[in-house]
């Protein structure tokens, strides 16, 4: 188990230095320059060059990638080219509010569409199962920023009960926080919620079948014991899939979630810095996110071996 | 057992009550410090105002720092930080004087070799400022607190240099910071304008804050524009960063914010219906597109082919597709912005006549002959992602045959850079706008500098004779004489140079919360002078 981990840690390095390579070159290689934006639409050619040569934009693109390899492996992330701070100090104040709306939306998928999948896939046939799973197929079409919209006009401008846009770091006080990422996670969880609870009905109904559950049943166990101790268990391993998939799906939604509800996240943050060609925190970024994705996938493949004890490395 | 369950039900509800302190749910003590919450019309990325001509910083270098002269709503020069001035008899040798109580906001004096530093450092990189130093003998500071300039010859521009109201607007720095390359970011933002920045509570993408300065001393004045005393009734103002505008939108009708630099115009109608939302064009002078062809290459080296354009072009057709509100747009020919003391009709017609005959006869006669035209379009802004789509269909009915590449702005401003030709990567036609504020005079305005592949703005028009009349608008100072070179200039302008075609003028609204006063007529929104009402 322990050699397993190391090895799959190891092999990180590999995935993070292929990444790194592929972003920084696709990057330098975009047309667009920051030197530009920087200077603003009425600067003059020489102005602009300067500003070039001040940055280090105009070093052969060997010498750029190995400076940027080089603070990258004494652990600094550079600096941003626009605003002069540190990636790393711009990255630190963007992640409560992502990390606060990708692990509520988890959380709040899970706890709605486990049950519902269980419910869909006890019921099955029934009209409880066919109004969840339309329910389902609603959540995966409409997209985020269409629910996002909806909810703002309902909850927030209608009802008056959720601010539209903003961020209150928990620090500021719980109930401050809530109001501020409710919305938002229910906006990005309802996708999840689709996806995870059309699994979880679907490995449910594989399991419900097995003979072991009926001959549960024949023993007299009760419906709770029978679904939850007995299916949901044996049905988890599909489920835990999925949800880690789903959180690697998230860095995409984030990002449009924090834009339709500004929040001040690391999706936003990426945005704005394409949109210049600010390239420190491009690179900085997507290592970060590359990073989060290697470890979830390790984290699930952990999680296997507790779920599931035939499950060995 | 009642009793048991009435004390149960007791302790419930007390404990329903403590749940809200338990959970930080408590409002906490009422807070007596008044914040003005804004949205600006982008993200302030940058500090410096020098360093970079980005409108943002412009505005962020108004909160913080000062001018030595302001111009009012009607675009005279004022004194700001100046309290008295002269001029010598032979217009050489001019003398500032600065006024009383001016502080940076660290405690120390604003002196004059402070400002001296500051006009020197803005001399090198702003387009107005490198022709004032072009002109300049010397910039010595006298004393303390006055300094004088000296002239090669007499120029007329000196107060309207050093009094821009846009970008590079002058501003004063300390002088340590104003000895810092201008192609490098000073390296702190200490001001003596009405507000102090806050460094630690800037969340770039997301939030500045201002803080007022309360040791800043207005002038007795009343504000108009960016002159006058700049009287600030807030204790903080937020600049809050929304990029979408409906998110945006619904944050000012839930008065989350309480002023929208630049309401989308899709959404001037319903801001107009809401009852809680006023919404008012602050700035007269409004923003002009320009429709810029390179006048290196094929068709468009030729006159007559970007005479063409003129003809071809409708600027009603344009202010429909990327505006749609007739309130908010006017048909202006004009190079040196309708309803300024420079606007002039001399020339106008080609650009009036809306004659796509006419256009083909002279597309013919400059040799085209079915080349195709590399049309870049800056699909991530809207304005010009329309004019774009507008062109190339105005093009296609005078017969040239056109090629739309679609690209964001960054990408844009590196290829517009590109001098090729544009079967080589190079370019046919980019669209932009100016703010008016930018293009009121031949000086000011750099997309009529006819200085060719060395020093005219992308695109790259050549014409002595145009760049002798603007050096002859910078000499002049008589205000009848200047009119007549504007005169003389747009002429050569429209019926030989065409740096560009302008497809229009339109005024971006500002939408605020009721109860909000004071908002100032200016081409640059400021936050002194507005107060709330309390009720």
């Amino acid at each position: 188990m322990y050699a397993y981990i190391a090895r799959r840690l190891l092999a990180t390095l590999p995935v993070m230095a292929v990444v790194g390579i592929a972003v920084f070159l696709l990057l330098h290689l975009t047309p667009g320059d920051p030197a530009v934006v920087i200077a603003g639409d009425y600067a003059r050619p020489e102005d602009i060059e300067k500003i070039r040569e001040n940055l280090g934009l105009n070093e052969p693109l060997h010498v750029q990638f190995f400076s940027w390899v080089g603070a990258l492996l004494s652990g600094d992330l550079g600096t941003s080219i626009f605003s002069n701070l540190p990636v790393a100090k711009l990255i630190g104040q963007r992640l409560e509010p992502t990390l606060a709306l990708a692990i509520a939306t988890i959380i709040f998928a899970i706890l709605v569409a486990v049950p519902m999948g269980v419910i869909a896939a006890w019921r099955a046939g029934t009209l409880t199962d066919r109004v969840i799973m339309v329910f389902a197929v609603l959540g995966f079409s409409v997209p985020v920023f269409v629910i996002g919209y909806a909810m703002m006009w309902l909850f927030s401008i209608t009802l008056g009960w959720f601010p539209v846009q903003g961020y209150k770091p928990i620090g500021e006080g719980f109930w401050p926080f809530l109001r501020s990422i409710t919305l938002p996670t229910v906006a990005l969880g309802i996708i999840y919620v689709a996806l995870i609870a059309r699994i979880t009905r679907a490995s449910m109904l594989e399991v419900l079948t097995e003979d072991y559950m009926r001959t549960a049943r024949a023993k007299g166990l009760d419906n709770n014991a029978l679904l939850i101790r007995h299916a949901l268990r044996n049905a988890s391993v599909p489920i835990v899939t999925i949800i880690g998939i789903g959180i690697a799906l998230l860095i995409g939604g984030v990002v449009v979630t924090e834009s339709v509800f500004n929040i001040p996240g690391l999706g936003r943050l990426t945005i704005d810095a394409v949109l210049r060609r600010d390239y420190p925190i491009i690179q900085g970024v997507i290592l970060i996110f590359s990073a989060a994705y290697v470890f979830v996938n390790l984290a699930i493949d952990l999680s296997y071996t507790v779920l599931d004890p035939r499950i060995r490395y | 057992m009642p009793r048991l369950l009435t004390a149960t039900r007791r302790a419930a509800l007390a404990a329903l009550a403590a749940a809200p302190m338990a959970l930080g749910l408590g409002v906490g003590p009422a807070s007596a410090e008044s914040v003005l919450r804004i949205v600006p019309h982008a993200d302030l990325k940058n500090l410096d105002p020098i360093w970079t001509t980005a409108y943002i910083t412009r505005n962020h270098g108004y909160m913080v720092y000062d001018t030595l002269f302001a111009q009012d709503e009607k675009l005279n020069i004022h004194p700001q930080m100046v309290g008295e001035h002269s001029v010598s008899d032979d217009g050489l040798v001019y003398t500032f004087t600065l006024r009383d109580g001016l502080k940076w906001h660290d405690g120390d004096p604003v002196k004059a070799e402070d400002c001296v530093a500051s006009i020197k450092r803005w001399g090198q990189k702003d387009g107005m400022g490198q022709k004032l130093m072009d002109f300049t003998k010397e910039l010595k500071a006298v004393d303390d607190k006055t300094f004088t300039l000296t002239l090669n010859e007499p120029y007329g521009l000196v107060l309207d240099s050093i009094g821009k109201i846009s970008s590079n607007t002058p501003f004063m720095m300390k002088k340590e910071h104003a000895e810092t390359d201008p192609n490098q970011q000073v390296p702190e933002v200490i001001g003596s304008g009405p507000f102090r920045f806050v460094k630690e509570e800037w969340v770039p993408g997301a939030k500045v804050v201002y803080a007022k300065n309360e040791d800043y001393v207005p002038r007795s004045e009343p504000a108009s524009g960016a002159a006058g005393g700049k009287v600030v009734h807030f204790d903080r103002v937020e600049w809050i960063y929304i990029p979408d505008p409906a998110t945006a939108m619904n944050a000012l009708i839930n008065g989350e914010v309480d002023l929208w630099e630049t309401p989308a115009v899709d959404m001037v109608q319903l801001l107009e219906q809401d009852e809680n939302v006023e919404l008012a064009v602050i700035d007269p002078l409004g923003t002009q597109g320009w429709l810029r062809p390179n006048h290196l290459h094929p068709p468009f080296d030729n006159p007559k082919a970007r005479q063409a354009l003129l003809y071809a072009v409708n600027q009603a057709v344009y202010l429909q597709a990327i505006v749609g509100d007739p309130k908010l747009y006017k048909e202006c020919a004009a190079y040196f912005i309708c309803g300024t003391p420079n606007e002039s009709d001399v020339g106008v017609g080609a650009l009036q006549s809306h004659d796509p005959e006419m256009a083909k006869q002279l597309l013919a006669e400059a040799g085209y002959k079915g080349e195709k035209i590399i049309l870049m379009q800056s699909t991530d802004i809207p304005v010009l992602n329309a004019a774009a789509l507008v062109t190339a269909q105005v093009l296609r009915d005078i017969g040239m045959d056109v090629e739309v590449q679609a690209m964001d702005w960054s990408t844009l401003t590196s290829r517009r850079a590109e001098k090729k030709s544009p079967a080589d990567g190079g370019w046919n036609i980019f669209h932009t706008y100016a703010t008016g504020a930018d293009a009121t005079s031949p000086i000011a305005n750099i997309g009529v500098s006819g200085g060719g592949v060395e020093r005219a703005w992308f695109g790259w028009p050549t014409d002595e004779k145009t760049e002798m009349l603007r050096d002859d608008f910078a000499r002049e100072a008589d205000p009848m004489k200047k009119k007549a070179i504007i005169d003389e200039l747009q002429g050569r302008l429209f019926d030989h140079v065409v740096p560009y075609v302008n497809y229009g003028q339109w005024f971006q609204p500002v939408a605020w919360r009721k109860g909000l006063k004071g908002v100032l007529v200016s081409p640059v929104p400021f936050f002194w002078n507005i107060s709330k009402d309390s009720g």
